[in-house]
């Protein structure tokens, strides 16, 4: 991400040239990437670039976006190779000699176009323990939590995640074991094994350390390098091998 | 035996490896090095328990400690069915066992 100068006027016609955009364009069955040529703005991001070959270029473009400032994170997409939010990735970063190309995201079944199929994704999710369970009623007191207790302070490093699948798109463990439950799953697993009100920390320690949790993980931190917000699901699963050993010797600390 | 137990398994024979090879070849270095015979190195090992104590402690995590890495490494890598990987596996542990403990049974010395 790179901070906006605020003080800058906004220029909204072209500043010159164009930017020749490869688009993948297909479905499931296959597909290929087309060439489009687009008016080179300034503060132009990806997202703009392919919004704007669908608008006036390309009627039938799918993809997918919602927000355009980084907070739905649905518009994730490989760009020049590199998993990226296409609204928070300024052209001017990425254009290589006057081109960029866009594809979908690795490791999940493209639907048409730019859009994925992330139900994978998402059921890997409840794979990995991932759903909250409550150890208190509604007509109880809510829960003290210290914001600087060390569970609480790991939990917090990593609860910024919003699923946008950028590191399960970076992660080449995904790409070659499809077992594999993938960083933000086991990150989200992390995030509730160091949550004092869940209740079900056991069910999730397993189901994080079963067949294709984080013993599959090979430490080569590109979800790390590739997450927008700056978690670090390499720390959450070395975190996780570390509690489920503690935890198998009795010595699990809160 | 669950994937974690395997996991933790493997990690705490990890631990116990760790200081022994360090050892290991710390005795390999010392006899090398000093132009000690075979003869010398063996009576040396037959001399007290503790030789083999050492290394049969060691084979023993060995064959705990290879054998889950084999079978990780094959089902990541290989299409064999599952019942094969651990086949395999289990085969990789029986070798460790034997041939690690048939090693110490030779130089401790108890033979001769």
């Amino acid at each position: 991400m790179t901070a906006t100068d605020t003080t800058a006027p906004v220029p909204a016609t072209p500043r010159g040239g164009t930017l020749t955009v490869r688009l993948w364009r297909g479905d499931a069955s296959g597909g290929d990437y087309q060439t489009y040529s687009v008016p080179r703005r300034d503060n132009q991001t990806v997202l703009d670039v392919v919004t704007e070959v669908q608008r006036r270029q390309a009627p039938d473009l799918a993809y997918r976006f919602a927000c355009r400032v980084g907070v739905c994170g649905s518009c994730a997409m490989m760009v020049n190779d590199t998993p990226r939010w296409t609204c928070r990735t300024h052209v001017s970063k990425v254009a290589e000699g006057g081109t960029i190309t866009v594809a979908p995201l690795r490791n999940l079944p493209v639907i048409r176009d730019l859009a994925t199929d992330m139900t994978d994704f998402f059921d890997k999710w409840q794979k990995a323990g991932g759903r909250f369970q409550g150890s208190a009623t509604r007509d109880e007191p809510m829960a003290q939590v210290d914001p600087s207790s060390k569970a609480r302070r790991m939990a917090d490093a990593g609860i910024e995640c919003i699923n946008c699948g950028v590191c399960y798109s970076a992660c080449d463990v995904v790409a070659w074991d499809k077992d594999y439950l993938g960083p933000a799953a086991l990150n989200r697993a992390w995030t509730l094994l160091n949550d004092v009100r869940h209740a079900d920390q056991k069910g999730t320690l397993d189901k994080a350390m079963a067949q294709g949790g984080c013993g599959s993980c090979h430490t080569q931190g590109n979800c790390m390098r590739a997450c927008p917000v700056g978690i670090s699901p390499t720390r959450a699963i070395a975190g996780i091998k570390r509690m489920s050993l503690l935890d198998f010797i009795g010595m699990r600390g809160r | 035996m669950s994937e974690r137990q395997l996991f933790v398994l493997q990690r705490l024979s990890a631990l116990v490896m760790a200081p022994m090879v360090l050892l290991h070849l710390g005795v390999i270095l010392y006899a090398t090095r000093t132009g000690l015979s075979a003869e010398a190195i063996l009576t040396r090992t037959g001399s007290t328990w503790l030789w083999p104590a050492f290394y049969a402690a060691f084979v023993l995590a060995v064959t705990v400690h290879v054998p889950i890495g084999v079978r990780n490494v094959l089902r990541e890598w290989t299409p064999l069915s599952r019942g094969a990987v651990n086949g395999i596996a289990i085969a990789a542990a029986a070798a460790c066992l034997i041939l690690g403990l048939r090693a110490v049974w030779a130089i401790s010395g108890w033979a001769a």
